[in-house]
């Protein structure tokens, strides 16, 4: 009989005699692996070729994602590589409708080491979890679901700069939601008539006016010049009604060392706050949230162009994921939806997105797409911003949906008022405060809502108005980023 | 004169509002005893929106959970500043929050003169903005 240790010599020789074998025969397929506290955890929705069995298919994502080739290699034994080989365990298939004729899809759960991971790094993250496997030709579409980060990773995250705690104690504004406006048009106006409308909106009620993600510096306006007036509307407002007032301004560049000269002109200025754009990348984010820190800076981020990737099911990124990322990274604000506006949102994924950005801990919940149990190691929260086609008179389904640490912000909602852009602003400030008050008072805001804002509009001729001019705007349209488990509904409820 | 809306310091949560009724106010304090935030009430004549610190009316109420009680140290505090700004403030000191939950006003000055805003300019057309109450011209206590 040979000893156990000339069998595993023996087997050894087989699983790296030069050639081509299937993955989850590599060793990516571990259908018995405990995953670890360390370990980080992503979780795929495969869609394999047709012919591709699932768990070879999670195999195939869990060697392309960590250190496998298309074939055997003999320098895996130089190394450690039971260790650094990412291990598919779980796959399930995803509950679908019968004779909804779509392809077969599945979620596949594939845990890494953490040593297979840069500290404090979402460039690096991002490299191995999304880096080739996409373009995988095995599997025809693949979505990255959600992961589950270690609090021992974690910790090697700043964080978001300021978060929302010591946001609302720089700005001095407890127990509601902030209120903004992007300025609209969104191109083309000059830097004087641009801070005619941060001045206005700012002195008719909103803590905040915003550049929107493509205003950086075009002909028609100079960042410098944006930047020089929006400054004189916010200390204008701010002398007029005793508030803390902001304008984030855009430092979105073509280089980092231009971003930097933008964000050190506003500090310049006095600015509270200062934005970037998700397009500019993971690293020049997670630079401009170091710079946000040392800076005593809020740091907005707008999540242009994540839609590219994250609004189809079936392949690209959930926006869970890149709220995740984002938090690592260190952003205060991030754009996460409205439910009840213009831009894609189903009620219980962005009670997802929200809970992901501003809880301590979130349990897994399937229903708000939460797989994994999560624990943010006391790294700040961000304060989430709902945007785009949102107007006063929904003011109770936002303070429903969204809870009161949010940004709303009323672009369209502030300047398309017909008495003008303070009264809008004024209309809004108005609807939000009566809400709460009422919220407060134990009252059923969902149900009495309209009741609420037409009592509060007897007071006010701005907000009466905009009720009037908006009552019947909603934006009822099917999510696309859906669920894909319902709550059962409790017998006798 | 101020020219915001309602002509007046639109700092709190209900500045929009109009004045809170002692009833209204009652109700809010319950919002805040019922999650067991600690209400304390606070002063000022210098409303200048980084003014943090306005002086405390008595230490922050933690064992009082009867807002009546609360109200009656409100309108203490009335009698003996009638011309200053109040404000209530609830603090949560759970962790990972320890900071005011809510924060609204409940007296004013009769007249609310507002704020002058001092321009002085620097090189490359920047501006160094410097806001100040008109009220602090005059020493502490002599301003409304």
């Amino acid at each position: 009989m040979p000893s156990d240790k000339v069998q595993a010599a023996r087997s050894a020789a087989e699983r790296y005699r030069p050639g081509v074998i299937p993955y989850r025969d590599m060793g990516y397929w571990q259908p018995h692996y405990q995953p670890l506290d360390t370990d980080i955890i992503a979780l795929f929705r495969i869609t394999p070729q047709p012919g591709v069995d699932p768990e070879e298919a999670a195999a195939a994502v869990a060697g392309e994602s960590s250190t496998a080739t298309w074939t055997v290699v003999w320098t895996d034994r130089l190394t450690a590589s039971e260790i650094y080989r990412a291990k598919a365990y779980r796959v399930e298939p995803v509950p679908m409708s019968p004779g909804s004729g779509m392809e077969p899809q599945y979620f596949a759960w594939i845990a890494y080491d953490l040593d297979l991971f840069e500290p404090g790094s979402v460039a690096n993250l991002a490299a191995s979890i999304i880096g080739n496997v996409f373009g995988f030709k095995a599997i025809k579409a693949l979505r990255l679901e959600d992961m589950r980060l270690p609090v021992a990773y974690l910790k090697t995250f700043q964080g978001p700069a300021t978060g929302i705690v010591v946001e609302r104690e720089r700005l001095d504004k407890f127990g509601r939601p902030l209120l903004g406006a992007t300025t609209k048009p969104k191109l083309g106006l000059s830097a004087r008539n641009y801070g005619r409308v941060v001045y206005e909106a700012l002195k008719g009620g909103l803590d905040f006016v915003k550049d929107d993600e493509n205003i950086n510096s075009q002909p028609f306006m100079h960042w410098r010049d944006r930047f020089l007036y929006c400054m004189e509307a916010v200390n204008r407002a701010a002398a007029a009604t005793g508030e803390v007032k902001g304008h984030y301004l855009n430092v979105t560049a073509g280089t980092m060392e231009e971003m930097y000269e933008r964000a050190e002109f506003a500090k310049s200025l006095g600015s509270v706050i200062v934005m970037i754009d998700l397009v500019v990348g993971y690293t020049a984010i997670q630079s401009m949230a170091k710079w946000a820190r040392r800076n005593d800076m809020i740091l907005h981020l707008h999540r242009a162009g994540n839609s590219t990737y994250a609004r189809q099911k079936n392949h690209g990124i959930s926006f869970r994921v890149i709220c995740k990322w984002m938090r690592m990274a260190g952003v205060d604000h991030l754009h996460a939806g409205t439910v009840v506006g213009k831009l894609e949102g189903d009620p219980r994924m962005v009670k997802g997105f929200y809970d992901t950005l501003r809880e301590r801990h979130t349990p897994a919940s399937l229903e708000h797409g939460l797989y994994f149990e999560q624990d943010w190691a006391s790294l700040n929260r961000v304060m989430p911003v709902a945007s785009g086609g949102i107007h006063a008179g929904q003011m109770h389904q936002l303070l429903h949906y969204l809870g009161e640490d949010v940004v709303l912000q009323f672009g369209g909602g502030t300047i398309g008022h017909p008495m003008g852009i303070q009264a809008g602003a004024t209309a809004n400030r108005v609807a939000l405060e009566a809400m709460i008050l009422a919220r407060n008072e134990g009252r059923d805001v969902l149900r009495e809502g309209p009741d609420i804002l037409e009592q509060a509009a007897r007071h006010c001729t701005p907000l009466r108005v905009a009720l009037d001019t908006w009552k019947d705007v909603t934006f009822d349209y099917q999510s696309t980023d859906t669920a894909d488990y319902v709550p059962t509904a409790t017998p006798g409820t | 004169m101020m020219t915001n809306y309602g002509n007046r310091i639109t700092q709190g949560q209900f500045s929009f509002l109009p004045d809170l009724t002692d009833a209204q106010i009652l109700a809010q304090l319950k919002y805040a005893l019922d999650r067991g935030w600690a209400v304390n009430i606070e002063y000022t004549d210098d409303p200048h929106p980084r003014n943090t610190y306005w002086d405390m009316y008595g230490l922050p109420m933690f064992d009082l959970r009867d807002p009546a009680g609360i109200l009656r140290e409100i309108n203490g505090c009335r009698s003996a500043f009638p011309n200053s700004y109040i404000r209530v403030t609830a603090f949560d000191s759970t962790r990972g929050w320890e900071t005011p939950r809510m924060s609204f006003i409940v007296n004013r000055p009769r007249h609310e003169p507002g704020f002058r805003l001092v321009r002085e300019e620097a090189a490359g057309r920047r501006i160094r903005y410097t806001i100040a109450p008109y009220a602090t011209d005059k020493p502490e206590g002599e301003r409304y």
